[in-house]
């Protein structure tokens, strides 16, 4: 056991818990006033039922046994934990991964906005998290997954958690549809400051999310938080240039946007790259990612509050670039096309990549839709016009 | 007694008032309003995607005055809230009917 390990991960354990009140509040601020407390709730009601999700069935599904695909039943309600200790005790091991857990299913929320009924979101994201996520997890994070083995890099979970969830959340539009009013009635965020302030949060959480995805406190989570600050500077800068550029004015948005979508690219590569690579990754993330804004409108899908440009495009830049930024002389066995590694990790990443969009794509569509065929996952159209806070939580975030 | 009613931009607000007291007015009342007018509205862009946004703020000042202070109160508003540009707003004047101190149940110009 190694003290300094351990300190290092239960403190990024608690950084990463943070995130998700921030990415709740990093939404929150974007929905109509009519919702606010909607999507506030349904992130934190991640932290609650995911939690316990992961400590009796999903931890051991991600981590228990030695098959490619799936666990077996080896750590369910935590049992046998102390087998998994070593420089840190298996119990960090399992809060850390736990705090992953929560926050992959809330990223989908930004999608679906102002129209999942509550009961129908919880049970989409219970089942999915057991389902879609405890699976994917396995197979890149654990030295027994299918990914993980094929020699692709996936630090802190860029195709696990980002791909993974941006698909899932295209996936959930895709059946519930588009919002009342979508494209005809205008729909901008009621309360940015809020954002401004989730955004701060998500930053400072990342730090934990990444760095302490070396699982010590070494050199490696040193490059890894040096990274992850770079990219998300350099996410901002890229998206306000193209924004300004595009638009005519930096905006608070714009900056909030930029820097989690560089934070989102650097999180597959943070461990793995170093010198200048970071400020290229997320320079270009954030300025992919606001071109990448468009699709959602070309294709008619409302993906609310961008979810598939930020998320999903912006991981799956992480994802590939890696193949091209790799580096061994920072960590790792396999070095990128521009490190002398060839093409073989870019082919690697890029079958991870598709591998985990293509599973999460059709597994989702198909759990959202039995829950729409049976209790129902979107709200009525006269819930939906009255707002989430009063038709699903009878509660008003606002009052004078 | 007339109700002076001005529709001013929100800036102005503090002068007003204090040109409005100064002038002898002993009160008035204040909502947040919005509106448009000939000053029309303006785009704001969120993610690139541009809202037209048709409603300005403005201040709404009420002030009920005896029907000699009518001129005085209108010119010292219009003297201050005026900045030349477009959306500087307007003033208008109706007779009231009655009013009423709740307080002591003065009537008419004692309870202005």
């Amino acid at each position: 056991m190694d003290t300094g390990d351990t300190a290092w991960v239960l403190i990024s354990t608690a950084l990463i818990l943070f995130m998700t009140p921030g990415l709740a509040f990093f939404y929150a601020g974007m929905v109509r006033s009519k919702n606010v407390l909607g999507m506030l709730m349904q992130n934190y009601f991640a932290m609650g039922l995911i939690s316990v999700l992961w400590a009796i069935v999903g931890f051991t599904i991600a981590f228990g046994g030695t098959g490619p695909i799936i666990g077996d039943f080896e750590f369910a309600w935590l049992s046998n934990v102390t087998s998994l200790d070593g420089t840190i005790p298996g119990m960090a091991f399992v809060g850390f991964q736990m705090m992953f857990a929560v926050i992959t299913p809330a990223l989908i929320t930004g999608a679906t906005a102002d129209r999942l009924k509550f009961s129908g979101y919880a049970v989409l994201i219970g089942v999915w998290s057991i389902v879609v996520y405890a699976p994917v997890a396995r197979w890149v994070f654990n030295a027994n997954g299918w990914i993980f083995e094929s020699g692709a890099l996936d630090f802190a979970g860029g195709a696990a958690i980002h791909i993974n969830a941006g698909v899932a959340a295209l996936a959930v539009v895709l059946v519930i549809g588009n919002r009342k009013g979508h494209g005809s009635e205008p729909m901008p965020p009621h309360n940015l400051p809020l954002t401004m302030l989730g955004t701060g949060i998500l930053w400072f959480g990342w730090i934990g999310f990444n760095a302490g995805s070396s699982l010590a406190a070494n050199g490696v989570a040193a490059q890894a938080l040096v990274n992850t600050h770079l990219a998300a500077a350099a996410g901002m800068l890229g998206w306000l240039i193209v924004e300004r550029i595009k638009t005519g004015h930096a905006t608070t948005l714009g900056a909030a946007s930029g820097a989690v979508a560089g934070l989102v690219a650097i999180t597959p590569c943070a461990g793995f790259v170093g010198g200048m690579a970071p400020l290229i990754i997320g320079g270009l993330a954030g300025a992919i990612c606001v071109f990448a804004l468009a699709i959602k409108a070309r294709m008619n899908w409302d993906d609310s509050l961008d979810v598939i440009a930020v998320h999903l495009v912006g991981g799956l830049v992480g994802t590939l670039l890696l193949g091209l930024f790799a580096d061994t002389a920072v960590n790792g066995e396999f070095d990128g096309l521009f490190f002398g590694g060839g093409g073989e990790l870019l082919k690697d990443q890029f079958i991870a990549a598709v591998s985990v969009a293509a599973f999460s794509f059709v597994a989702t569509y198909l759990i959202a839709t039995a829950i729409q065929r049976t209790m129902g996952l979107r709200v009525s159209t006269d819930d939906e016009l009255l707002g989430l806070d009063q038709s699903q939580h009878s509660e008003s975030a606002y009052t004078s | 007694m007339k109700l002076v009613t001005a529709v001013i931009k929100p800036f102005k607000l503090d002068e007003v008032k204090e040109a409005l007291k100064a002038s002898g007015a002993s009160g008035i009342t204040v909502d947040e309003v919005r509106g448009f007018g000939r000053q029309g509205g303006h785009t704001e862009t969120y993610r690139g995607a541009e809202y037209k946004i048709d409603f300005v703020p403005k201040i709404r000042l009420s002030i009920v005055v005896e029907d000699d202070r009518v001129d005085d109160v209108v010119g010292t508003i219009m003297s201050v809230a005026a900045t030349g540009k477009i959306g500087d707003g307007k003033i208008w004047v109706t007779d009231v009917e009655r009013v009423v101190r709740i307080r002591t149940g003065d009537e008419g110009n004692d309870a202005i």
